[in-house]
């Protein structure tokens, strides 16, 4: 039994369903992230499970209790705010003991478990202070610390890093994954940035306009994405539509008059496929290979280049690592090669709504 | 650079003239004006003196005006915030065309003349008017309140309402609403979150939009004038009154520069308990 669950949770503006038919079992000590771009419900499903908006249809479970219709202020739950909401008015200290003020927790103790919660977010020296006077980072790790402090069954985070430059962003993300680990609580984290849900969660809950598409473990949201959607939204893919002809224990995929190696798919021979591959398993190579092209554009993302490749079956992006050699230049021929099981072969499915 | 010393002093200039010829010239002449002696038979002198001052401070009638004056004020102010906060509350969770329409509401009066409006109050707080007339409908006797310090209040708070609902206004919407959800969530119940987050941070506009009814309060001419009747005067119409009626202009300076200086202190003591207070909590 999960420790929190939502079951068949809509939430209806008008005509507008911000959430539907949500179904989520989250582990206890789990961390889970909500993927998806902005607008497709996120934050609408974060405050129906912290309380702040009331679920048309539906059931949320905390611990094996419904917590559907309870007031916010009795979930006890620890809630980061996108712009973390921290109390202008109060210091570093006054708005993390905020909560343990609320639950009549005696001074001395208060005091104490501020103070700890402070130094694991490093803020130590910066009790006094008052939020104006800090960093975005420091904010940040003010509003974990306040929310944290209550020891919240569920943490709950709203796009906690999105106001962060990109250095910072970084480094609290294993910041963030750090506290969480030596905390042990249970977090929910919306983001609509790919690379962080991948990088700090145990799983990935990927929402599309509403609806939850997939759910899985980031290593395997990335190699079997489920909709053409994901796949493009996680990371890069290189797409193409062609028929599928196997050749005795494999096959290609022809495209545009180009053949394309492939392992063996248990589709019907002639029937209009969608083939796709991920930038990192293609190789360049100078001469023949399986693909051959020209090189439309490049750039140089530091660890890696990035090729776009002009081919007869159409614009292909390739990654290379950088591996201290002169990279193909721009116009000049080279030719594309991978592992045919790279290449993965799915029957074309019609999209309906 | 070799930009004229004069340029920014020509560039003040005509606010300056117009301030200078509107404000400093008539308050000068109205402070030379206190200091010149009055004979009831031969009218203004030519002398100097310190009688009229000497009089007001020391004559209970005066004084007495004076406390009302006081009293009333900060009565009004009083109550604009307690109704004015809970008011911009509400306005400021209202949703799209509600809003709106609801901040006309609240604004709407200031387009209707005082007069008017006063001469409102007075036919609905009259012997016979309809606040009375709903009293005897329930079976209470008739309660004066025209001519009553009551009817000042009433009127004066009407009037002074939507300076005290702007600044509250204006300051909640500067506030993230996020940060009432925030105290939610971490166990405050809805009261307690308003009084410890939301009211602290509205503070700056409750007190600059005090500042603005206290000063209007005290000053207020026609509200008195017309509902308070010929004897619960307040200090601007007994200026009014010591001018018009008595004549007597070197006394009704007097009294207007000892208001304007009441009311200058008062403002000022206050305004630096603002500034202190905000920059101490918001900065
Ligand atoms: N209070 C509201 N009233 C009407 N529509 C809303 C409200 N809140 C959110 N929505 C709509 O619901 C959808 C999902 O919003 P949200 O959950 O904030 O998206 P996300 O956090 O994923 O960007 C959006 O289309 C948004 O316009
Ligand atoms: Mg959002």
């Amino acid at each position: 039994m999960a420790f929190l669950t939502l079951e068949q949770v809509n939430k209806l503006y008008g005509e507008l369903a911000a959430v539907r038919d949500v179904d989520l079992g989250v582990a206890r000590g789990e961390f889970v992230s909500l993927l998806g771009p902005s607008g497709c419900g996120k934050t609408t499903t974060l405050q129906m499970i912290a309380g702040l908006v009331e679920p048309t249809s539906g059931r949320i479970m905390l611990d094996g209790r419904d917590i559907t219709h309870e007031k916010p202020n009795r979930r006890g739950l620890g809630v980061v705010f996108q712009s973390y909401a921290l109390f202008p008015h109060m210091t570093v200290a006054q708005n993390v003991a905020f909560g343990l003020e609320m639950r009549k927790v005696p001074r001395a103790e208060r005091d104490k478990r501020v103070g700890e919660i402070l130094e694991l977010v490093h803020l130590g020296g910066m009790a006094e202070r008052y939020p104006r006077q800090l960093s975005g980072g420091q904010r940040q790790r003010v509003a974990i610390a306040r929310a944290l402090v209550i020891k919240p069954p569920v943490l709950l985070l709203d796009e906690p890093l999105s106001n962060l430059d990109a250095k910072l962003r970084e480094e609290m993300q294993f910041e963030l994954r750090r506290i969480q680990r030596s905390v042990g609580t249970t977090t929910i984290m919306v983001t609509h940035d790919q690379a962080e849900a991948l990088s700090i969660s145990d799983r990935v809950v990927v929402m599309e306009a509403g609806r939850m598409t997939q759910v899985d473990a980031p290593y395997r949201l990335y190699e079997k994405p489920a909709t053409a959607f994901i796949s493009s939204f996680v990371g890069r893919m290189n797409r193409f539509e062609g028929i599928w002809w196997p050749a005795g224990a494999s096959g290609a995929v022809e495209v545009a008059g180009a053949m394309l190696a492939s392992e063996t798919a248990d589709i019907q021979p002639g029937t209009a496929v969608t083939a796709s591959i991920r930038p990192e398993k293609l190789f360049l190579k100078k001469g023949d290979a399986r693909l051959n092209g020209h090189v439309a554009s490049r750039f140089f993302l530091g660890g890696h280049w990035l090729f776009n490749v002009e081919t007869p079956a159409g614009l292909i992006t390739v990654s290379m690592p950088n591996n201290g050699e002169e990279p193909a230049q721009e116009g000049e021929l080279v030719g594309i090669d991978w592992a045919p099981a790279s290449l993965r072969v799915e029957a074309t499915v019609e999209l309906s709504a | 650079m070799n930009r004229s010393s004069t340029t920014p002093w020509l560039l003040v200039s005509p606010g300056a003239v117009l301030f200078a010829g509107l404000v400093i010239v008539p308050l000068v002449l109205t402070v030379i004006l206190s200091f010149l002696t009055y004979n009831y038979d031969t009218g203004i002198g030519d002398g100097y003196t310190l009688a009229h001052y000497g009089q007001i401070l020391s004559d209970g009638y005066y004084l007495d005006i004076f406390w009302r004056t006081l009293r009333l004020a900060l009565l009004t102010t009083l109550l604009c915030a307690l109704i004015g906060m809970p008011e911009a509350y509400i306005l400021s969770r209202m949703r799209k065309p509600w809003r709106s329409i609801f901040l006309l509401v609240i604004i709407g009066p200031l387009l209707v003349s005082v007069v008017v409006r006063a001469f409102g109050w007075s036919m609905l707080l009259g012997s016979t008017g309809l606040v009375n007339a709903a009293l005897g409908i329930v079976g209470l006797g008739p309660v004066k309140l025209l001519y009553t310090e009551t009817a000042i209040v009433i009127a004066l708070v009407h009037i002074m309402l939507p300076f005290m609902v702007i600044p509250v206004w204006t300051a909640l919407q500067k506030l993230d609403p996020m940060v009432e959800a925030a105290a939610w969530s971490l166990g405050a119940s809805r009261f307690t979150a308003l009084r410890r987050v939301v009211m602290p941070q509205v503070s700056i506009g409750l007190l600059s939009g005090s500042l603005i009814v206290f000063g209007l309060s005290a000053s207020a001419f026609a509200i008195p004038g017309l509902l308070g009747g010929r004897r619960l005067k307040m200090a601007a119409t007994l200026v009014y009154d010591e001018y018009m009626q008595e004549l007597n202009w070197p006394m009704g300076a007097a009294i207007a520069i000892i208001v304007l200086l009441a009311n200058l202190v008062i403002m000022l003591a206050y305004n630096r308990a603002v500034e202190a207070r905000a920059r101490r909590a918001l900065g």
